[in-house]
């Protein structure tokens, strides 16, 4: 829905600067990154220092979005979107151009990333995604518009974020901006207002879509078709209870989700079989052990019972310690 | 704070007028009774001619709202977008009108710093969620709209739901034109659910001529006339002063 007019006034090819009015930072273009229905994001370099850059020629647009990444700066210990630097005016050719300078995350884009690593990646990515949210939900947010072209997998920690955030919204309110093979409204699974569900439906639809990467549409009974098209992916087959219930609205909290994938992930059988087995299998067990450390001191006695997980788990956890102390 | 009525008409048509005033006039008409007129043309394999896409753009420009071309399969992000984009709007307008009040003919929201101007859109997000809407559908059922019609159900429940998903109270109508005798036919009474739709509008027959002006004309009538734009105004008036 982007019009012609915008995409002159906003074109600006490498080399150009862009001064602030308010502010007067300079902001030298490298190239394009993208562009969206409210404007051209740009990879430009500041002091030395890569940011991304989002131009606009239509001031209100971009205004709520900035708010929402302000306010997303603000829940700490989530680094899941990219961290808010400043906003300001380009003047141009007797037009005012808003724009707003944010951190640039390298990466590759989540089906990619899947594409090329194979499939044991998606749990532990999505085990990172539900961290995340839990975190974001916590402050009162819900994502909104989560889908595999807004995430991207950093380089070189592997670490699942978000690149455009202008879907999040208050619990409780209208979602602000949504994809519909990602919406549960869509598939009638739902309502269209805020609630941690609605994210964690969307984490399903990702999970779904890694497995499916064309999509597909709607056709009748919404829940049935979704079931079937699980059951379809052997892939899919240790998620499949996980995935029912996040498309059910069974969870109420990430954190609820997120236990049951630990869970699906720390059991070596449920593995799916990837195509390159040994290097994705330590990876994903690594990610695990990693996580559940917490749970492990919490819930020793327990654990003991269980000894053929214990020893996996304390081999892993004196492996990591080792690595620690080094 | 206790936010006004959004008032609004959408039609959905696939092409030009054949009779009565012009639906431009009309929609002039509406707008000076604070009523915003949104207007969708859906397409299918037919191409719609330049004539239908002049006429559907000055619609919507006299009646101070927005207008889309779309493929039918596009329809339902479209109807959810042009309503809220047509909602911003009007907030927004109102809002400058205030701004000038306060800050000088000369002065608009742009010409704020950046971070004072998020404040002011923070308002126009509030008042987008909280305020009550009303959106009276104006459909085309003249015969090349016939198998469009299931679309633009769909579509109709899609808006229906992302509206009610808002903390503000909604209320829809549906009518339909050409009726069986007149212009323009209810086919659905104010309602905050239009699931209605469903049983009522496979059974609605298509043909005969296409009298969108005549339509807006007789749709307005079908408004509330106690609670308008002008309520929006006055009430939020003190809300903005005080915030500013």
């Amino acid at each position: 829905m982007m019009n012609n007019t915008m995409r002159t006034q906003c074109k600006l090819k490498k080399g150009d600067r862009i001064t602030g009015k308010w502010n007067a930072n300079e902001y030298t273009v490298i190239k394009e990154l993208g562009y969206g229905a409210n404007g051209v994001v740009y990879l430009v370099e500041s002091k030395n220092q890569p940011f991304a850059l989002k131009l606009s020629d239509n001031g209100t647009s971009i205004i709520s979005e900035m708010n929402t990444l302000k306010s997303f700066s603000k829940v700490h210990g989530s680094a899941i979107g990219p961290y808010f630097l400043e906003a300001d005016d380009f003047q141009r050719q007797g037009s005012t151009l808003p724009f707003y300078v944010m951190e640039y995350i390298k990466g590759e884009g989540l089906l990619e990333f899947i594409e090329k690593k194979g499939a044991a990646w998606i749990g532990v990515l999505m085990l990172q995604l539900l961290t995340s949210l839990v975190e974001l939900h916590k402050h009162g947010w819900v994502f909104g518009d989560l889908k595999p072209e807004n995430l991207i997998v950093s380089m070189p920690a592997y670490r699942i974020r978000c690149v455009d955030v202008g879907g999040t919204t208050a619990i409780g309110r209208a979602i602000k901006e949504f994809t519909e093979f990602f919406d549960r409204g869509y598939w009638g699974l739902g309502s269209r207002k805020a609630d941690p569900s609605y994210d964690l439906f969307a984490v399903a639809m990702i999970m779904i879509n890694a497995v499916y990467p064309t999509r597909f549409f709607k056709k009748g009974e919404g829940y049935m078709q979704l079931k079937e098209r699980i059951i379809q992916k052997q892939v899919l087959k240790p998620y499949r209870k996980m995935l029912e219930k996040a498309l059910l609205g069974k969870y109420t909290s990430a954190e609820e989700m997120r236990q049951d994938l630990i869970t699906i992930l720390s059991q070596p059988s449920n593995q799916p079989i990837p195509k390159t087995q040994k290097v994705q299998k330590a990876q994903s067990t690594k990610q695990v052990s990693r996580l559940q450390q917490k749970t492990r001191q919490k819930k020793k006695g327990r654990f003991l019972e269980t000894f053929v997980l214990v020893a996996i788990i304390s081999l892993l956890y004196a492996l990591y310690m080792y690595d620690q102390l080094l | 704070m206790e936010a006004g009525t959004l008032r609004q008409i959408l039609l959905i048509t696939d092409g030009c007028s054949n009779q009565g005033e012009d639906p431009a006039a009309m929609a002039a008409l509406a707008r000076e009774r604070g009523i915003t007129v949104n207007v969708i043309g859906v397409v299918e394999n037919d191409v719609i001619d330049e004539k239908g896409i002049k006429e559907i753009e000055n619609i919507a420009l006299s009646g101070g709202g927005v207008s889309q071309i779309v493929y039918a399969q596009q329809l339902s992000q479209t109807v959810q977008m042009v309503t809220q984009k047509a909602m911003t709007q009007t907030i927004q307008g109102v809002i400058n009108r205030e701004l000038k009040h306060i800050l000088g003919e000369s002065k608009k929201l742009e010409d704020l710093p950046p971070d004072t101007r998020g404040e002011v859109m923070e308002v126009v997000d509030e008042l987008g969620e909280t305020s009550k809407l009303e959106v009276l559908v104006l459909v085309d059922t003249s015969a090349s709209m016939k198998h469009k019609l299931p679309t633009v159900k769909d579509s109709l429940l899609d808006l229906s739901l992302s509206m009610n998903a808002r903390i503000g109270e909604n209320r829809f109508s549906v009518f339909v034109f050409p009726g069986k005798k007149k212009d323009v036919e209810k086919l659905l009474e104010w309602t905050p659910e239009l699931s209605a739709l469903s049983k009522i509008f496979p059974k609605l027959t298509t043909g005969g001529i296409t009298p969108t002006g005549p339509a807006i004309r007789e749709a307005l009538s079908y408004f509330n006339k106690k609670r308008s734009l002008r309520g929006l105004l006055s009430h939020d008036e003190q809300y903005y002063e005080d915030s500013m």
